[in-house]
């Protein structure tokens, strides 16, 4: 297919993580398994739609307004998990200055900073019938708000230094501080009295939900997750072109026209 | 089988403008979002071609 993607050497098959941290080869891979996640993720959100709407009963106490559950867990989930992996590649990228690493990071961000508004606003849709209100300033609605604008500051803050071996540090600083954020959020309905509900899920007890609720909230859990990858690496994929413009693989690639 | 109809579906119990409103905000950010890295990636790729021509 492309000169990326001849057969490894034996001798570099015990580095292929490593061979994956330049630029050049995490384009080629992610390349190829772009139209497979897109697919996956397709096909999982559409069974998970088909589980939350047409498999999972009716909830005895909230009626039909909780099928807003199988939306808004997943993306509160992706919102926090997104925000560990962006807060890992970036340090990553600081310590070893992995290019790699930082641009992964930037790529994680804006999809983080979206999950999160959908956590949001699914909850003040949820919130509305349930409580009466759109919005508390409860501790695990205001920390997820907070969430946002720790996304949205790592945003301005790397868009803002031009040289980007200045703005992933600055960024990274930035995301690492916001971590202490995370535990915040997954514990602060235990910690604080919320009008939030406590998890329905947990490692150490039996979860309180119908089996097929539970298989819709997994499967539409898998299909953010499929999504999440996939639209990350296209836009990483963008950012590693834009960055890298000036590199010899970079202007093979666009003479070759190989490089959709 | 949760509902009797097309219409008991899109109604909701009541809910439809919560239920739908999550799910239609989701997958109108998702299109967006999509959208802009794709386009993001093309645009890379056509600035390379026209520094390659140039």
């Amino acid at each position: 297919m492309d000169m990326l993607s001849s057969p490894p050497h034996p001798m570099t098959r015990t580095h292929r993580f490593y061979t994956y941290a330049a630029p050049s080869r995490f384009y080629a891979l992610a390349g190829r398994l772009l139209p497979g996640l897109w697919l996956l993720a397709a096909g999982l959100a559409a069974l998970g739609l088909y589980l939350a709407f047409f498999k999972a009963p009716t909830d005895a106490t909230q009626g039909q307004a909780y099928r807003i559950l199988f939306i808004h867990v997943p993306a509160a989930w992706l919102s926090m998990l997104l925000y560990l992996a962006l807060a890992f590649w970036a340090a990553i990228g600081w310590a070893f200055k992995a290019r790699m690493a930082s641009l992964l990071a930037r790529a994680i961000a804006p999809t983080g900073a979206g999950f999160t508004v959908i956590a949001l606003l699914s909850g003040a849709l949820w919130g509305q019938p349930s409580w009466g209100s759109w919005w508390v300033w409860d501790a695990r609605l205001t920390s997820e708000l907070i969430l946002l604008f720790l996304y949205l500051g790592y945003l301005a803050l790397v868009h803002a230094i031009e040289d980007p071996q200045r703005a992933d540090p600055a960024g990274a600083l930035l995301a690492l501080v916001g971590v202490v954020n995370v535990p915040i959020i997954y514990f602060s309905v235990r910690w604080w009295n919320t009008l939030h509900q406590g998890a329905s899920i947990s490692l150490t007890a039996a979860p309180r939900m119908a089996e097929t609720m539970l298989q819709a909230l997994a499967v539409m859990s898998l299909a953010c997750w499929a999504y999440a990858f996939a639209v990350i690496f296209t836009r990483a994929r963008g950012l590693i072109l834009e960055r890298e413009r000036d590199k010899a693989w970079v202007q093979a690639l666009s003479k070759k026209g190989q490089a959709t | 089988m949760n509902w009797h109809s097309a219409a008991d579906f899109f109604h909701m119990d009541g809910y439809g403008f919560f239920v739908w409103g999550s799910y239609g905000s989701a997958l109108l950010w998702m299109l967006v979002e999509v959208g802009l890295a794709r386009r993001r990636h093309s645009q890379a790729l056509l600035q390379l071609s026209e520094e390659d021509v140039a």
